[in-house]
């Protein structure tokens, strides 16, 4: 996993608009930009480095909630947390005049909270709980509810709409280290957090009654993880926007890998975003040369076959 | 069953249940008339008001072909096309929205949110941006895309047989994956097609012309007949598959022509309207509401469907601040109905 | 109304590839009361799933009247064959009037008006279910017992010659359980309605059905009256449950007193022989015991 992760790094300087050589690249690792090639890996640098940052943040939220809802489904872009980081910055933006880089990000985290608390609540709603057909429907309705709102806040401010267009689709293309920093502080806690409720997790995965039995707070360790999740991918909507279905894939190809111990399953989660999210970025380098996709773009079409895919494999009981 | 009833028993059994049954006939007529009623005002409504108020008796003459100075204009050309074709598209996306709810028995499970809309509004925008059309051009592709991603979700969800839960969870694949291909689209698109690209994403009736309602209103009388003649199989329909079956009904055939005959019609308003968002999700729910859930909600629903339009666009145009298309004004409303989702007694959730 | 036959010929059937029935040949008796009994998973609701066509045989018939039931059209099946799945949904807020109502679906063409014959079958089926004063209360208002009550309200009002149920006493207490199991053995004797179910609890299907159908692993085990079929040693190959067959001292009927691991085999029927008179198992005699010809 760590190999391929070095792999995918490498590829992410190597590719581009441009191909650059080794020897470039490893001189503009030293600092140098006095080629075309080297200024363009000196400028990739922050991009791979937020690529990997995202992934792993989307993989280890996604790993989480998963754990956390009991559910297969779930994923922060499929359950309109990232609309609601977005709906949350926008308003900040248009309402606030907010500039402040961690001011974005406490506005996205608040967001995205907000919203998942909103979208589990209306998928419990009613006999049964909130079972991974109600979560992916709730999370579907309140997407689209939310990006009605964003439209209207957005409409009447003409001088925000471009800001706001890039914000529909996610990318980590034009990262620049400024913007990277004041999300590392989240970024780390939430590692933090959700690496320390993994052990919560292997038990509410034996259902709520089953984890009291053994002793476990079941209010605490979902409150717990449920604050990992959302430091995660808040903070990473923030910088990047939404990039949906990471959260979604990456745990279910790491559970093949690694099993269901959700000790060994987060981190690697976390380690497989990183890789998917890179080598997502790459492709999308490639694919629309000179041009580029969003990575945000190719994990949708990444992800929904896989989706699907989950989908079709399961028993219609279990939805 | 104690003892065998005499028939005298009987027939006073029958009469007291058939005297129910008529009361509750009396009080759907009335909830249907009331919306009826409702539905007339806001057309009267909007003809008289716009930028400028005209009498109901101007009104009235100049839609009977008189030409009044100044007024025969506004009202001919500029505000009854507007009330007819968001009639028209109302009550379509107020059937199909109603039929796939009452379908695949999930009051969240709209065209609009299962990607059916998502598909034709994929379309249209690669129309508009990549191909350049216009016109009548981009609303055949994207009824065909409607049709198209339709056929392909339930293509998809296909394994020995169709569940509703895998055509709905299917069809959020696919609309995650559309939406962010329409993102890309609109962020790659010159600037003076993504004006016309953005207009219609937001769903709006502005500058609609008489003569597209003709389309529009030959799809309603043609797949609306058909999910009306579907009426009582769906009812059978949402006490389950199981049930449905043992009473006879032909599952694949009714959902194949609800499908059908749902698709076609929001397919075609969206392609004369563009996806007037959550009209096609809320309908349903309020008839539900509204009827207190007495027999079939197929009607109530598209008038709600065509209210909600008509009052929505007029909103849009006079009451709010700023002009807004009338999508933006029913998405705006259907974030409240989600709230009063939550605060509404916990008891219900799974059902319409 | 008189039954029609229901026959079962050269049956597989199975979801895909695994195939959960083999080689059933089964004759319902026609006018009479019959329970599937089984341990788990031997497929008794696949075979109650067959019957009423929800499932599509792989290979083999289902006979009504002489045609197989999944040639004939939808609407004409369901004017003879009612169906109770094991946990039905009610739809939201609808009264028992309008889910009975429900029932007579296959008698209504596309653009047929409620008839008064409509109306008596709906009559008569709240009546015999004893649900005429909640007509106009929601479906989900309503106790265990009496929402099962309604539903078989419904499966009355189709006026079918056969009833399937798969398990309808599941989530019932036993007052409720009895009250509905009295309900279909009225049906069954004033309508001559053949009814079908399936059950789960061995004692009640032997004191209620005519005919028992066990089942093991996809075959058919034994099939005749609860006498012949509830002994010692079906009730061991079958559910691999040792066990002692006795009278039920009212009925007169079979009944199971499971044995487990707590109880040892042997000594245990020598107490029950013995006629001491003080015991309460005195009077309690094995079926073997008295039927010694068997």
């Amino acid at each position: 996993m760590v190999l391929l992760l070095v792999v995918a790094m490498g590829l992410s300087m190597t590719f581009g608009a441009r191909d650059v050589g080794w020897s470039e690249i490893v001189a503009a690792l030293y600092g140098q930009v006095e080629t075309i090639g080297e200024a363009a890996v000196a400028s990739r640098l922050p991009r791979t480095l937020l690529a990997i940052l995202a992934g792993a943040a989307l993989g280890l939220s996604g790993g989480v909630m998963q754990g956390l809802t009991r559910n297969p489904l779930a994923d922060p872009g499929l359950l309109g947390v990232n609309a609601g980081a977005a709906l949350a910055v926008v308003i900040g933006l248009a309402w606030f005049g907010i500039e402040d880089a961690t001011l974005y990000i406490w506005a996205a985290i608040l967001g995205a909270g907000l919203t998942a608390v909103a979208v589990y609540a209306i998928a419990s709603l009613g006999r049964g709980g909130a079972t991974p057909l109600r979560l992916a429907l709730a999370g579907a309705v309140t997407t689209a509810a939310l990006s009605s709102l964003t439209t209207a806040v957005v409409l009447p401010r003409g001088d925000i709409a471009g800001l706001v267009q890039s914000w529909t689709v996610g990318g980590v293309g034009g990262a620049t280290r400024d913007q990277i920093v004041p999300v590392l502080p989240f970024l780390f806690l939430g590692l933090v957090i959700a690496l320390l409720s993994a052990r919560k997790l292997n038990l509410l995965a034996l259902g709520d009654d089953t984890a009291t039995g053994l002793g476990e707070k079941v209010a605490l360790a979902r409150a717990m993880a449920a604050v990992a999740a959302v430091l995660l991918c808040g903070a990473t909507t923030a910088v990047c926007g939404p990039i949906g279905f990471v959260g979604l894939v990456v745990p279910h190809a790491c559970r093949l890998l690694a099993g269901s111990d959700y000790r060994w399953l987060l981190p690697f989660s976390a380690l497989g975003g990183a890789v998917l999210l890179t080598f997502a970025d790459v492709f999308g380098r490639l694919v629309a040369r000179p041009a580029e996709l969003d990575v945000g773009i190719v994990t949708a079409f990444i992800g929904a076959p896989v989706f699907i895919w989950i989908v079709r494999r399961r028993k219609v009981g279990a939805l | 069953m104690s003892e065998p009833l005499r028939s005298d028993q009987r027939c006073l059994a029958a009469a007291g249940i058939a005297r129910i049954r008529r009361k509750r006939a009396r009080r759907r007529w009335c909830v249907w008339a009331v919306l009826l009623a409702c539905l007339l005002a806001g057309v009267a409504l909007t003809l008289m008001r716009g930028q400028s108020f005209t009498p109901p008796m101007t009104v009235l003459r100049a839609l009977g072909g008189a030409d009044v100075p100044g007024v025969g204009f506004t009202v001919r050309e500029l505000r009854l096309p507007r009330a007819v074709v968001s009639i028209l598209a109302g009550i379509c996306f107020g059937l199909g929205g109603v039929a796939f709810q009452t379908m695949l028995r999930n009051p969240l499970a709209s065209p609009d949110i299962i990607g059916i809309s998502t598909g034709a509004s994929a379309a249209a925008v690669f129309a508009i941006v990549v191909l350049s059309m216009s016109g009548p051009a981009v609303s055949i592709v994207a009824v065909v895309a409607g049709l198209g991603v339709a056929l392909l979700i339930y293509a998809l969800s296909w394994r020995r047989g169709v569940t509703g839960a895998r055509l709905i969870l299917v069809g959020i694949g696919l609309a995650a994956m559309l939406q962010s291909f329409t993102a890309y689209l609109l962020m790659r698109a010159p600037s003076w097609s993504l004006q016309e690209a953005l207009r219609w994403m937001a769903g709006s009736v502005n500058g609609v012309q008489l003569n597209q309602a003709l389309p529009l209103f030959i799809a309603l009388l043609f797949f609306g007949g058909l999910i009306l003649s579907c009426n009582r199989d769906l009812e059978a329909l949402r006490m389950g598959d199981d049930i449905a079956e043992g009473l006879g009904v032909r599952l694949t055939a009714t959902r194949v022509s609800v499908i059908v005959a749902a698709v076609g019609l929001v397919a075609f308003a969206t392609a004369v309207s563009g996806p007037v968002a959550f009209v096609a999700f809320l309908s349903g729910p309020i008839a539900a509401r509204l009827t207190s859930r007495n027999g079939s909600l197929l009607i109530p629903s598209a008038l709600v469907g065509a209210l909600l339009v008509l009052l929505g666009d007029y909103a849009g145009q006079f009451l709010l601040p700023a002009r807004y298309p009338v999508g933006i004004v029913t998405g705006v409303l259907g974030a409240p109905y989600l709230v009063y989702l939550i605060i509404r007694d916990n008891k219900s959730g799974g059902a319409l | 109304m008189s039954s029609p036959s229901l026959l079962v010929h050269d049956l597989m059937a199975g979801y895909g590839e695994r195939a959960v029935l083999d080689d059933i040949n089964l004759t319902i008796p026609s006018g009479r009361n019959t329970a599937i009994v089984g341990a788990n998973a031997c497929g008794k609701s696949t075979l109650l799933r067959t019957l009423s066509r929800l499932l599509v045989p792989e290979r083999g018939k289902v006979l009504l009247d002489g045609h197989s039931i999944h040639r004939l059209p939808a609407r004409r099946l369901a004017q003879q064959l009612g169906l109770l799945p094991q946990s039905p949904i009610a739809p939201e807020g609808i009264t028992v009037l309008d889910l009975v109502s429900r029932g007579r679906h296959p008698h209504q063409g596309l653009f047929a008006r409620w008839s008064s014959a409509d109306e008596a079958a709906v009559a008569e089926a709240l009546e015999a279910t004893r649900t005429t004063e909640l007509a106009e209360r929601a479906v989900e208002e309503l106790s265990g017992g009496q929402r099962q009550r309604v539903w078989i309200a419904m499966a009355l009002a189709q006026q079918t010659g056969v009833l399937l149920l798969d398990e309808p006493t599941t989530f019932l207490d036993i007052h409720h359980q009895i009250e509905v199991l009295d309900l279909l053995v009225d049906l069954n004797r004033m309508r001559g309605t053949t009814i079908v179910m399936v059950l789960h609890e061995l004692n009640l299907a032997a004191r209620y059905a005519d005919i028992l159908v066990a089942m093991a692993k996809g075959r058919i085990y034994a099939i005749g009256p609860p006498e012949k079929v509830l002994t010692e040693q079906m009730v061991r190959e079958v559910f691999g449950l040792a066990s002692r067959i006795i009278e039920d001292p009212i009925t007169g009927k079979p009944m199971m007193i499971p044995l487990g691991r707590h109880v040892a085999c042997e000594p245990s029927r020598d107490r029950v022989e013995e006629p001491t008179k003080n015991t309460p198992g005195a009077e309690l005699r094995t079926w073997s015991d008295r039927h010694p010809a068997r």
